[in-house]
Parts: structure tokens; sequence; C-alpha cells
């Protein structure tokens, strides 16, 4: 049995240990707002916070995370008031929005580090792939979210 | 009813068992009322008809919530905020009170083609469409308005309606629409009431934040790939790796009694996995080794194509257009010039995988799918399992992107037979890899181009050889192949303004077993960066600036004229910069838009590219939400920018060669040049679409700067594989 616990709810999972947390999350506990993309890390569209770092979910094992906590795109808020979040829907930011899930759990992350990122440091850390390309306003909604966090 | 269905019909689905012990949680997600309209996550409805409607396409709530149907696909192109605001403009609801959903294309094949063309597709839903739903709206608000008249005994002409109140102005009455609904769904209209002139529009032209926007932002927002039916299952697929392929035969036996694993199924083209979970259906998938019958085609390659396709450039093609006498012009012409350009296949590759949930039963089939065209995936499906079109329903998600690639039919016709041959609901994914392998590609393309100008640099003809895949016939629709030639392969090219009086385009197309199909901006996407790179060559083998050459070839065309003037007022165009600095520019009509951009670049001696800064300008004739015409702007860029750097599909032992994000490269954050979008509308007639054009210029314009800088012309992309060094000489 693996322990997991996701958005502060605690779940027992007996699976195979190289199951990705990726397919526990969406397919096991019924959480899709984290996202399949590539499966191997590429993408970012899967990423999560495991133990208050961001990770992308669909090359984390969960044998290895037994124990482990798990934040997802469904636990960052309760009403879309996360900064990131506040900040997503004032720059319009998601077009299809496949991605933004991923983009904004990275970025969540990023920030908590990095309360006043450059865009050099921007552009070195949140390298989750947007198709759409919605780049330009996700830079600016970055900016607009490390603002929020300070007011 | 079956019990499965009524569930699945629900609105919020909640999951009930998991097969592996997880703990079952039930999700759902409500829009909140906003001060802006709203989409349900779940944006499809129950094919049925909604309280309180007005008609299929109106319904109002007693608290005068108002109920917009949108009949078209919602891709990230903001459309479904675009067609809701045309209705609301006539319908003088108050935005804040809208919520849309999607049309049911099961309801239109019932109720007589009432929802018409639900495709979203050639970036036509605004353009086609915004006519029919500002006439939709229109005659919404004279039926309240009507209602009110016989309900407070006064002539319709003394009501006027603005914010869902409908008012006396003589007696100081009002009615709300909520109050009006039920009398007003009995009026019918004689004939359709006018709709306002651009002057009147108070919504359509307003900068208006996306309805789809807050479910993307919580993860609520329902793809395909996030559907959950109660008692579903999951498949894993894998295709001939030479596309036209078929199965030869598979070994079960690797996977026999393997956890989870409920069955193998046996597709002409493709063996899926069902299992419990879907990464057992993969990981038992990756175990099989099929045997393939892939013929003649299974031996062909990138090389062999590139010869060919170069080839084909030696012999006359069909003409698609013939001015003057190009051969002639260009013969006696004082300076000439000539060249080949080369563009590779592209995949879409939509950040979601391709998936789809069947739930196939002998008198209905269910479909849970994100697909740009809802009632053609329900008309081939019909056809293909053999059922009665009011028997299928086509349930449309949100789409984690579309660019052409989402029909919903290979891979819903996948779901469709593997739930039929287990025969419960199914969810079939297709891998990140299987998705790149089995696209409908961009063509490959070969172009030869000649010019002559005379002594003063003015180009006397233009003639272009082009040979490229024909896209209809590879989607079965060969009888828009006319006299050999097809729009797509010359968009953007023999359609070109320019005013030269001599200009011949001929075409070959020509298709190989690799599927070809429409990729976002389509002909445009090889063929603007074709013509401007060579109109830029022909620019400076005249010795002239880029943008004075174009202006003096667009002087009839006010519209091409703002947007070039427009660019080159924004780019700083002529400006110095640093060394090793330089602009390029490309401008292109496409979809009944004009786009053009300015893109300013960072080319180092050693070869090592970086676009900095881009500009863009657009007209699309009118603007219905300018906000979104700006995002599809700075999208199209990147996806332009991406195809340009590093888009490259290649082929070898017939098999697409990339498979995932590391050898199929994408531009990230880091990447992505600063973007600036200007509109440069003309009015008028024209509703051009916004959604692909911006991909279409981005390419040449990045091309033309690389020989700003370094005076290495560009032929063929991606730029990744060109050797762009130079040296830096003082003149440069
Ligand atoms: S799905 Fe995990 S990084 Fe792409
Ligand atoms: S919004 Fe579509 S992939 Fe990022």
């Amino acid at each position: 049995m693996i322990s997991l616990t996701v958005n502060g709810k605690s779940y027992q999972f007996d699976l195979e240990p190289e199951t990705p947390l990726l397919w526990v999350l969406r397919d096991e506990i019924g959480l899709t707002g984290t996202k399949f993309g590539c499966g191997v890390a590429q993408c970012g569209a899967c990423t999560v916070e495991i133990d208050g770092r961001a990770m992308r979910s669909c090359s984390a094992p969960i044998g290895a995370l037994d124990g482990a906590s798990i934040v997802t795109i469904e636990g960052l808020s309760a009403d879309r008031s996360h900064p990131v979040q506040k900040a997503w829907i004032e720059e319009d930011v998601p077009q299809c929005g496949y991605c933004q899930s991923g983009q904004i759990m990275a970025v969540a992350s990023f920030l908590k580090a990095n309360p006043n990122p450059t865009d050099e440091e921007i552009d070195a850390n949140i390298t989750n792939i947007c198709r759409c390309g919605t780049y330009e306003r996700l830079r600016r909604g970055i900016h607009r979210a490390a603002a929020l966090m300070k007011a | 009813m079956d019990g499965n269905i009524a569930l699945s019909r629900r609105r919020f689905l909640v999951t009930g068992v998991t097969a592996t012990g997880g703990l079952a949680v039930g999700l759902s997600a409500l829009p909140q009322l906003g001060d802006a309209a709203t989409v349900s996550a779940t944006p499809w409805d129950d094919d049925g008809v909604a309280p309180h409607e007005l008609d299929a396409w109106i319904a109002i709530e007693p608290d005068d919530s108002v109920l917009i149907r949108y009949q078209r696909a919602e891709m990230g192109q903001g459309s479904m905020t675009a067609l809701v605001m045309c209705v609301a403009e006539e319908l003088q609801c108050d935005w804040s009170k809208v919520r849309t959903e999607y049309a049911s294309a099961n309801r239109s094949v019932r109720e007589n083609n009432v929802y018409g063309n639900q495709a979203s597709v050639g970036s036509r839903t605004v353009r086609e469409s915004h006519g029919l739903m500002q006439q939709i709206g229109a005659n919404a608000r004279e039926r309240l308005i009507q209602a009110a008249a016989s309900r407070l005994q006064v002539p319709a002409g003394e009501l006027t309606a603005a914010n869902s109140v409908v008012t006396h102005a003589k007696s100081g009455k009002t009615l709300r629409y909520g109050e009006l609904v039920g009398d007003a769904a009995k009026i019918k209209l004689n004939k359709d009431v006018a709709i306002k002139p651009p002057e009147q529009y108070t919504l359509i032209g307003q900068p208006m934040k996306r309805v789809d926007v807050p479910a993307k932002v919580d993860g609520s927002a329902k793809y395909g790939i996030d559907t959950r039916v109660p008692d579903m299952v999951y498949a894993a697929v894998l295709a001939c790796p030479v596309p036209g392929g078929k199965l030869a035969n598979v070994d079960e036996a690797p996977i026999s009694g393997a956890r989870g694993v409920i069955k193998v199924v046996k597709l002409p083209n493709a063996v899926a996995v069902v299992a419990d979970s879907y990464w057992r259906a993969r990981q038992a998938l990756a175990k099989l080794q099929p045997e393939w019958n892939t013929g003649a085609d299974g031996n062909t390659d990138s090389a062999q194509f590139n010869a060919e396709y170069r080839a084909a450039l030696d012999k006359p093609g069909a003409v698609a257009r013939n001015d003057g006498d190009a051969g002639k012009a260009i013969a006696g012409a004082a300076i000439k010039l000539e060249a080949i350009y080369e563009v590779p296949y592209l995949a879409h590759a939509t950040m979601e995988p391709l998936n789809a949930t069947a739930h196939w039963q002998a008198d209905r089939l269910d479909l849970w799918v994100g697909t740009q065209m809802a009632n053609n995936t329900l008309k081939a499906l019909v056809g293909i399992m053999r059922m009665k079109p009011e028997q299928v329903h086509v349930h449309n998600a949100f789409l984690g992107g579309g660019f052409g690639r989402r029909g919903g039919v290979d891979e819903g016709v996948q779901a469709a037979f593997v739930s039929k041959a287990v025969g419960k609901p199914v969810k079939l994914i297709w891998s990140r890899e299987e998705d790149m392998r089995h696209d409908r590609y961009r063509p490959q393309a070969a172009i030869r181009f000649a010019a002559g100008l005379d002594p003063q640099g003015k180009p006397v003809a233009l003639s272009a050889r082009v040979a490229v895949g024909s896209l209809f016939r590879s989607n079965n629709m060969p009888q828009f192949v006319k006299n050999g030639v097809e729009g797509p392969a010359v968009d953007a090219l023999a359609t070109n303004p320019y005013d030269i009086a001599n200009q011949r385009f001929e075409v070959h197309l020509k298709n190989t077993h690799i599927p070809v199909s429409f990729w976002r901006s389509v002909g445009a996407s090889q063929n603007a960066f074709f013509l401007e790179s060579f109109v830029d060559e022909m620019a400076h083998a005249a010795g002239k600036d880029p943008v004075a050459f174009r202006r003096a070839l667009l002087g009839h065309r006010a519209d091409w004229m703002k947007v070039l003037d427009t660019l080159a007022v924004k780019s700083d165009w002529g400006k110095k910069l640093a060394a090793g600095k330089g602009r390029g520019i490309a401008i292109t009509e496409c979809f009944g838009s004009v786009v053009g951009c300015v893109a300013e670049i960072d080319l180092t001696p050693q070869g090592k590219l970086k676009v900095e800064r881009v500009v863009y300008a657009a007209d699309s004739g009118h603007a219905v939400n300018p906000l979104t015409i700006q995002e599809q702007m700075e999208g199209g860029t990147i996806f332009g920018l991406t195809a340009a750097l590093y888009g490259k599909i290649t082929v070898k032992n017939g098999a697409i060669e990339q498979g995932n994000f590391d050898s199929y490269q994408m531009v990230r954050l880091a990447q992505a040049p600063k973007t600036e979008v200007h509109l440069a509308l003309t009015g008028g007639k024209k509703w051009g679409g916004v959604g692909e054009p911006g991909t279409a210029p981005i390419a040449p314009a990045v091309a033309n700067a690389i020989f700003a800088v370094s005076g290495k012309r560009v032929r063929s992309l991606p730029l990744m594989d060109q050797d762009l060094s130079y040296t830096r000489t003082a003149s440069l």
C-alpha cells in the first residue's frame, strides 16, 4: 500500500509502484485538472507540487512517493483566488488552456522561491510548453502575480 | 432508460468506483457569475431542450440569466466568446448574466439542421456566422418586445429593450426578459428584423475577457481526455507505423494474465489494449510486437521525397494563374533572379493528444471528444458504425488545441469500435508518440521562382512552379481539386496583389503515402514563407528597401498599405540597430485578413539566432473582440516561429521518425520574442478570420531579418538545420 496526501486528503493505493503519479491523480482520484501532454517530462502539462516542489507527475512513480504530500491545480485554491490564478484571469492568459494547469502550478511554486523574478530567471525556470503560444501573456501574468503576492 | 446513459448525460459527472482501490471523489465545478459571461466547465449539454427556451439558441431564466448556445468549437481561438457577443449585441441583454454552452449536434440532426454548420475550420467561425448570430439576437429581442407590447397593451414601437429589460418610456412600465420569455417563445416573426449597422455597436468591438478563461485556471474545464463515465475502461492504441499499412498479426501471449488487462482489440490498421487503467493499458501495449503489412510504402524515406519534389519542378504543372507572358518578360528583363525553396512536413502536435471516449450500444452511440467539427464527426460515425443519425450523440468538450487536427473521426472511430468490442464505455488515448506519428501533416513542398526586373528595379514578371501535396485528395474530397489545382496549394502565392504585370503560377499536386491536411494557416504556412522571402530577394536585387519596394507595388490596395505603414511606424523600420541585429518584414493575406509582421533578431557571427521582438499588424476589416485578435496573433507568431526554427517531420522506412517533444521541439518561454499587435482595421464589407493568419508571416520575416544581418538567404526550413554563421563586415 502506498499512502499519499493529495490536496489535504489521505489516500491509499495498491498499485504497481512504477505507476506515474499523473495517472493516479487523473484516473484513480479523478483529479483531471492535471494534464497528460507527453509522458516523458518534456512539456510540463502534468506539473504538480510534491512536498512543496513543482514536479512533472508523468515521470514521478508513486513507489517513490510513499507518504508524500501533493497539491494539484484543484488544491491551489478553492475559488480561483491564488494570485497566479487571479493574474491569469486578469491577463486573459489561457487559450486552449490545456497546458495552463501545469503552467500555473510551475509558476506558483517558482514565485514562492523567487518573489521578485527577473525575465532571465523566469526564462530559466518556467520551461513548460504552450502550443497555443500564450507566452507573451504568461510572462505578464507572472509579473502580475508576483505583484499581487506582495499586495 | 439505461442507467449508464442517465448518469452519463448528467452535466457534471461524478465518478463512482475506481478499479484499483483509490478512493472515489466527486468533482463538480460550477462557474461563478462575476461581471463577465461564463461557460460551464463541462461545455456540452444533454442534447435536450432547456427550460425557458425562446428557441434552440436562447433560453432565459426567470432571474434573467441568459443561455446562448454556441454552435461551433472552442479550441482557444476565442470564437465562443465572439459569437456569443454577436448575439448579446442585438439581444441587449446583461453581459454579466450570459452563460454559454455548445449547441448539440444531435439536436441539430433531430431538428432539421437547426444549428447549421458546426465546424470551426478555415478561420471561418466568426466571419461566416457573425451575421447569423446577430440576426438570432435581433429576432429574439423583437419577439421579447412584441410579447411586452401585448402584455402592456401598447404599440411595440413605443418600447425599447436594454440590459435585459423592456421599457415603455411613456408609462414608465418595465418588464424583465425573464418575465417575457414564455410569451415570446410563442411569437413567430414574419421576417427578420434589421440588425445594427457597425456604428451602433456597443459590445462588438470591445475587448472582452474570454468566457472560457475562469474554467481554465482552476483545472475544472473539461477536455475530451477528462471524460469520466461510469463503468468506463481505458484503451491504449498503436497503429501501423507506416501510414496506410495494415495489422497482419499480433501475439497476445506477452500480456496474457497481466494485471488489469481486459482485452486486445484488433483494428484493421491498429491494435488496442483495453485495461482497467490507462497506465496498465499502455504498459501492456508496449509489450506487444504486432506484425504489419506495409507494402512498398515501407521502403520510402525523406531523402527520396525531397528528390522527387525537386524533380517535379522540372516539368510543367497545372496553371493556377497566368497574367501576360511571364516567360517572355523574364527572358527580356534587365535583372533576372531565380531560386528554389523547400519546406518539410509538419505535425500539429496539439497539446492534448488525440483521444475519445465512446459508449457503443446497439441503438445508441455516445462519443465524448474535442472536435472542431461536431456535426461532421456525428455524420462520419453514422456511416462507419451504421447507425441512425439521431442515435449518435457527440458531446463536444473543450479542445486542447485544434490547429486543423481535431476532426473527431480518427480517434472517435477507434474508440467506437473498441467500445463495441468490449461492451463498455472506453476512453481511448493516443500517446504523444502515436499522436505525432499518425497526424495528418502540413504537406512537404518545393517551389522554383523566377522574376525579372527592369533597369530601375521595378519588377516586370514573376513566375513560380510549386510541388505540394493535395489536401483535398488526401482527405477524400477530390471534387475540390479543379484542373489539377486546389486553393490551398496557391493561397498567399498566386493570390498575391503585387502590381506585377506578368505573373504565372503552376502547380504539381503530388502526394506520398503520408496523409496531409489543414495545418494552422494551411497553404499560407509555406507559401507566405516562399513568396515573401522571394519578394525580399527581388527588393535586394533592385537595390531597394523592402518596405519601399512593396509599397510601390501595393498602391491599389488600401488595406495592404495600411498594414505595411502600421508595421513601418510601429517597428521603427529604418532606424539603425546595433551590429548583429536586424529587421525583416513580411506581409500576406489569407482567410480574409491581411497580416504582416516585422521581426527583429540578434544573430551572432557563429550563427546563434534569437528573435527578440515581433511587431504585428492585422486587418480583419472589423473586430468583434479585439482582445482575442491580439491573442491569436501572439499565439500565431509562436506557432509559426516554432515551425520556422524547429519544425520538421521526416520519414524513414515509410514511418515518421519524430515521436515526442525532444525530437519535435517547441518554442518555450525563453525563445518567445516580445510581441506587440496592432489592429489596422479597414472596416467595410470585410470580416476576416483571425485564428490562422498570424501563423503565416513570421517565418519569412525572420528569414528576411537573417539576410539583413548576415547576407545569407535562407531558402529552406527549419532554421535549426541551416548554417547561419557569417563574417561580420562593415557594410552589413
Ligand atoms: S506530461 Fe509530464 S511533462 Fe509532459
Ligand atoms: S493554452 Fe493551449 S497549450 Fe497553452
